[in-house]
């Protein structure tokens, strides 16, 4: 199916994509990798008339740490992360996500910047940067700004991203040693959105005992969603499977998921609990700390 | 009403909405590079096959999931082209399943595909090769999983994805060995 009609700008650094964003307002929209927005538009579920291709700015290309932030530009692709060694080894929660967003091929064109803009319900990047605790640069008006990324998803396919703006980059806290995390995805089969799923970072203090919880949740309501009871409930503890397991039975008390092909609600609702679960303790796992 | 005359009375309806927005597109494919004036609206894919006539790449799920539209982009990075708009390959190199076969000799890919069974009607066979071939190039010694799941977003409706893996296996095995006999190939 052909999308409807549109006007295409294409734009060769951050300036010239966010003055065409200025001046079209409400009728332009950012494309980045297509990945969501092409079959959006071929189902005439979307219909932008002004279409500003970022894709040929090479300098929002980047994957770098810098500032104790992993920075990763708005043009970086999926399979960037995906593909670079030193991501593997330090990002635990990262690697296991980028291997299972979409399919590989979709991977080499899909950016994880586009992605928590599209802010689908059932996004993979959405959690990920929920319990990794990231921030999105917005590039607006009054110049760059910094949006945590619990303020930036404000509902389903909605952002904090205004009407003539655009997203620069997504920015992750550098994981320390002592942090690991863990992506627990159920899905129909490979290349599909989650059925549900749920990431997970655990960091601990030099006692053992847990600094810092990221927990979250998605398809598993309108939006990805922090399962903070979970979080609170475990800072400050020293990590059994017991304490996991009862941190995992906050995540069906938030989840509001829908029947759908990929499963009753009332499923879905439990999936929540057993994946937080899998993840908080193969995170554990990955810290060499599991205990009885 | 005449045909004409209906199509002036939606006129109104219509206007603004589904008028064409005109680009002039130039891709390379296949190292020949082919311009056309084209809507902003058209899918690479019908750009390979209507614009430039080359009929290999296919049209299969029109949700972006099945993968026989597969092509590559500036050397070896795997695209759906019906997933992405013409106009954003302008001036760059796409290489569709046409580049395979040089002078009526199979490719090591194609050859493999052949001698392992890793097709029946063909149509998912274009996307599944230059998959293959994008996986082999990053990857020239990939185990049975790298394979399954290199290929997880190419789908088949006729044989089952085993021999498709084995014809995988024989063009890495193939494609090693002549990239050992020749070393200017494995300087590319
Ligand atoms: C077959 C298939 C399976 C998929 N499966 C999954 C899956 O399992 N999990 C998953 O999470 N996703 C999945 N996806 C979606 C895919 O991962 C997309 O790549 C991703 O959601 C969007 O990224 P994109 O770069 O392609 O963005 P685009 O499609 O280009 O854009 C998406 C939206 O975000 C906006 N946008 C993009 N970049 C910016 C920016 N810098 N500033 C402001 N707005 C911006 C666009 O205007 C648009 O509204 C799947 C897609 C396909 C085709
Ligand atoms: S036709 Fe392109 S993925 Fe199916
Ligand atoms: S050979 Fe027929 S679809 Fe694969």
């Amino acid at each position: 199916m052909f999308p409807a009609s549109f006007e295409y700008v294409r734009a060769h650094s951050p300036d010239e994509a966010f003055d065409a964003l200025q001046k079209h307002g409400y009728d332009g929209r950012v494309l980045a990798g297509g990945q969501s927005l092409i079959p959006a538009m071929r189902y005439r579920l979307a219909r932008p008339a002004v279409l500003v291709d970022i894709n040929p700015i090479s300098e929002l290309s980047y994957l770098k740490e810098e500032d104790g932030f992993l920075r990763i530009g708005a043009t970086t692709r999926d399979a960037a992360l995906e593909f670079a060694p030193w991501v593997r080894e330090r990002y635990s929660l990262i690697t296991s996500v980028s291997a299972v967003v979409a399919d590989p091929i979709v991977r080499h064109m899909g950016t994880v910047v586009g992605s928590v803009c599209h802010n689908d319900p059932a996004g993979d990047w959405t959690a990920t940067a929920l319990a990794a605790r990231g921030v999105v640069v917005i590039r607006g008006k009054e110049g760059l700004r910094e949006v945590p990324i619990d303020e930036f998803l404000v509902d389903s396919y909605t952002t904090a991203v205004e009407e003539g703006e655009m997203a620069l980059e997504l920015k992750i806290p550098i994981p320390d040693a002592r942090t690991q995390g863990s992506y627990q995805k159920i899905e129909r089969k490979v290349g599909d959105y989650a059925t549900c799923a749920a990431a997970v970072q655990l960091s601990l203090n030099e006692d053992g005992t847990i600094r810092q919880a990221g927990i979250a949740i998605t398809a598993a309501g309108p939006i990805a969603m922090r399962v903070a009871a979970a979080e609170a409930m475990l800072i400050g503890q020293r990590p059994t499977l017991e304490l996991l397991r009862a941190a995992s039975e906050e995540a069906p008390k938030i989840a509001t998921p829908n029947a759908d092909q990929r499963g009753s609600a009332e499923y879905k609702k439990d999936m929540t609990r057993v994946l937080v679960g899998r993840g908080l303790k193969q995170a554990l796992e990955r810290l060499g700390a599991v205990s009885a | 009403m005449t045909k004409t005359q209906n199509m002036e009375a939606l006129g109104a309806d219509f206007a603004g909405i589904d008028v064409p927005n005109i680009v002039t597109v130039s891709i390379r494919i296949n190292g020949k590079v082919v311009t056309r004036a084209v809507p902003s609206r058209m899918l690479l894919v019908h750009f390979i096959r209507e614009e430039a006539g080359l009929t290999g790449t296919h049209v299969g799920c029109d949700s972006s999931s099945c993968g026989v539209c597969t092509v590559l982009l500036d050397g070896s990075t795997p695209v759906k082209s019906c997933t992405m708009f013409a106009v954003m390959a302008h001036g760059r190199d796409v290489k569709t399943v046409e580049s395979l076969a040089v002078g009526g000799t199979l490719h090591p890919v194609q050859q493999a595909f052949w001698d392992q069974h890793g097709l029946q009607c063909g149509y998912c066979t274009p996307g599944m090769m230059m998959t293959a071939l994008a996986l082999l190039e990053r990857n020239p010694n990939p185990s049975e999983h790298d394979i399954r799941e290199g290929l997880s977003g190419n789908l088949c409706r006729c044989t089952g994805y085993n021999n498709i893996v084995k014809a995988v296996q024989q063009a890495a095995g193939a494609m090693s060995a002549s990239s050992a006999a020749d070393p200017s190939a494995a300087d590319d």
